[in-house]
């Protein structure tokens, strides 16, 4: 999962968890209900985008607000592949990771790249690739062992972590 | 090191810690509620976990959806009953025995030093009695269950220095607005906030948990006040004992320093769509209301209950408005009962709600429909919050909620004193 391609889907700033998945779905708990209602605060016709880009590029403050971790999930079940940002909040940032969603903070993302543009991601290099504008961002890398959280997920890891020590 | 580092020092067993340094810190307590608890659990078993690593220090409460308002959201409640059971917790706040959940962490649990998480954003609300305390997702408190401990990046912490006496009615709550404004929604992303200076050490414990609570509408890990004698009087009157005091070191250092004047502070109101978009209450216009709702881990504590009640005794909420108190536990609900806070209230025209979140996250009690407009001592105004994406909520303290509720349009409080 070191590197990743796909198309880009623009949003701008201050996406928030509340428009992400509002409060009154967060009575349900299957992922696929989550799924099914993720970005219903802000764009009507996400699901439709998402047909053919997967990537989330968005501006600052991504993931502000709540801590329901159900904001990243439902963004991941809805198939979302990863999500890059000028900044992240912390708490959505976290989440994202344990649950397997990768995502990656790059300053200036927002401004450089545009809808649709064919994006080639090295995590471990810290590089962002345009392909459509031939352009290269450069950020920081991911370290070795938050990239084997985020390809698991936190539950695997700690899974893992539990048998390692047993043994 | 400064009362942050102080903390995140002891709970990693190191003597010293300084920002940018990576700990893992042993976790006093876990929280988690009716909305991030169900993942929890079903994450912990995942894990493999069989029992939490501390039964007296995994504390569960209903608090989002109470009394449950769906067969989905019995169906939450039952599981956290369940578990609770199973794991033969002390601490489960069941419907009618709690409130909201960092109220009932503030009246039966935090204590300074001491390192917390909740499943939950506003968990940073207990920096009021020098906790650390931030909020963290479902997955990662399972792991905690599992462990007891959690890694930590020690933030960088600024510094605000409140100077001066804040002038009645404007409260706490207008400081925070105020300095969210200033530093805007990410202004203080990954950092820790402290709070000092004379307006916060005249506040009460209840203010300063309405300062704590907010940091997070700026992005911030943790809030906190450096305890004095009003904490240790708190504590002890809640039985909150015994109790270590940390203090910082004398010559503490924080990465930035910020300073307000508390005399010069205004009513303010955060308007839609962002906690960061406040406008002194002067400057706004007029705004036709049709809810106010004092209430929520922000403002539904006694002190806000028995502004709302001043200012509304011997008036009527205007017709056309609905008003609603909601009592942040049990305790505050007897208490305001008590003193006639909520007479005064119910002859005045408000609904007195049990204690629970409220509308205020948009899942339960008092919402929004498409077009109306709201004015909440809550904590988050954003696109959808209360009810309908077509909804507007505005953000004030309860002096500013209540007086609201007599004109029909948001209005200073300071203009319709009694």
């Amino acid at each position: 999962m070191d590197v990743m391609k796909g198309k880009a889907l623009k949003y701008g700033d201050g996406v928030n968890t509340d428009v992400i998945i509002p409060g009154k779905y967060l009575v349900y708990t299957d992922y696929k209900d989550l799924a099914k209602y993720a970005m219903d605060g802000l764009d009507p016709d996400f699901h439709k985008k998402l047909g053919e880009r997967k990537i989330i590029v968005a501006g600052r403050n991504f993931g502000c607000g709540s801590s329901r971790e159900q904001a990243p999930i439902a963004l991941k079940y809805a198939g979302v592949q990863c999500i890059l940002a000028d900044s992240f909040a912390r708490i959505f940032y976290r989440n994202a990771i344990n649950i397997g969603l990768p995502i990656l903070e790059c300053e200036g993302v927002s401004t450089k790249v545009d809808d649709g543009d064919e994006l080639r991601i090295d995590f471990k290099e810290g590089l962002v690739e345009d392909a459509s504008k031939k352009i290269k961002l450069k950020t920081k890398p991911t370290p070795d062992f938050l990239l084997e959280i985020m390809e698991k997920g936190l539950v695997e890891y700690m899974k893992e972590k539990k048998k390692r020590s047993k043994t | 090191m400064n009362i942050i580092e102080k903390v995140m020092a002891k709970a990693s067993g190191r003597r010293e810690v300084q920002a940018g340094d990576i700990i893992e810190a042993k976790i006093d307590k876990a929280m988690m509620n009716d909305i991030t608890g169900p993942l929890a659990i079903e994450a912990f078993k995942e894990m493999g976990g069989k029992d939490v690593w501390d039964k007296n220090r995994v504390i569960i409460v209903l608090d989002h959806l109470v009394p449950a308002n769906s067969d989905q959201s019995a169906n939450l409640h039952r599981i956290l009953r369940t578990f609770a059971k199973e794991q033969d917790l002390k601490y489960f706040y069941d419907v009618g025995r709690g409130g909201v959940c960092h109220q009932m962490m503030m009246e039966n649990h935090a204590k300074p030093g001491e390192m917390i998480v909740g499943a939950d954003s506003h968990t940073c609300t207990y920096g009021a009695v020098g906790a650390f305390a931030t909020g963290i997702g479902s997955t990662e408190i399972a792991s905690v269950f599992l462990t007891g401990k959690l890694w930590f990046k020690v933030p960088k912490a600024v510094n605000i220095i409140v100077n001066g006496k804040l002038n009645p009615p404007v409260a706490p709550k207008d400081l925070i607005l105020y300095t969210i404004g200033q530093f805007k929604a990410d202004g203080a992303t990954y950092m820790g906030v402290n709070f000092s200076g004379e307006a916060v050490h005249n506040m009460s414990v209840d203010g300063r948990m309405a300062i704590c609570n907010m940091v997070v509408e700026m992005g911030a890990k943790n809030g906190i006040v450096e305890p004095d004698e009003k904490t240790v009087e708190y504590l002890k009157a809640r039985n909150l004992v015994p109790f270590e005091v940390v203090k910082e070191d004398p010559k503490a250092a924080y990465d930035s320093v910020v300073e307000h004047d508390a005399s010069k502070l205004e009513p303010m109101v955060a308007c839609p769509p962002s906690v960061d978009n406040v406008k002194p209450v002067s400057e706004i216009g007029s705004v036709e209301i049709d809810q106010a709702v004092i209430g929520s881990c922000t403002n539904g504590r006694l002190e806000d209950l028995r502004i709302a009640a001043k200012t509304l005794n011997g008036r009527k909420v205007k017709k056309g408005v609905r008003a609603l108190a909601i009592p942040a536990s049990q305790e505050v609900y007897i208490d305001a009962m008590r003193e006639g806070v909520l007479e005064t209230l119910v002859k005045a025209g408000v609904l007195v709600c049990d204690p629970n979140c409220g509308p205020c996250y948009g899942g339960h009690l008092g919402l929004l429909a498409a077009g109306e407009t709201c004015v909440s001592s809550t904590n988050r105004n954003f696109i959808g919050r209360m009810g309908s994406p077509k909804a507007k909520v505005y953000l004030a303290s309860p002096a500013t909620v209540a007086t609201s509720a007599i004109t029909g349009k948001i209005t200073d409080p300071r203009k319709h004193e009694a």
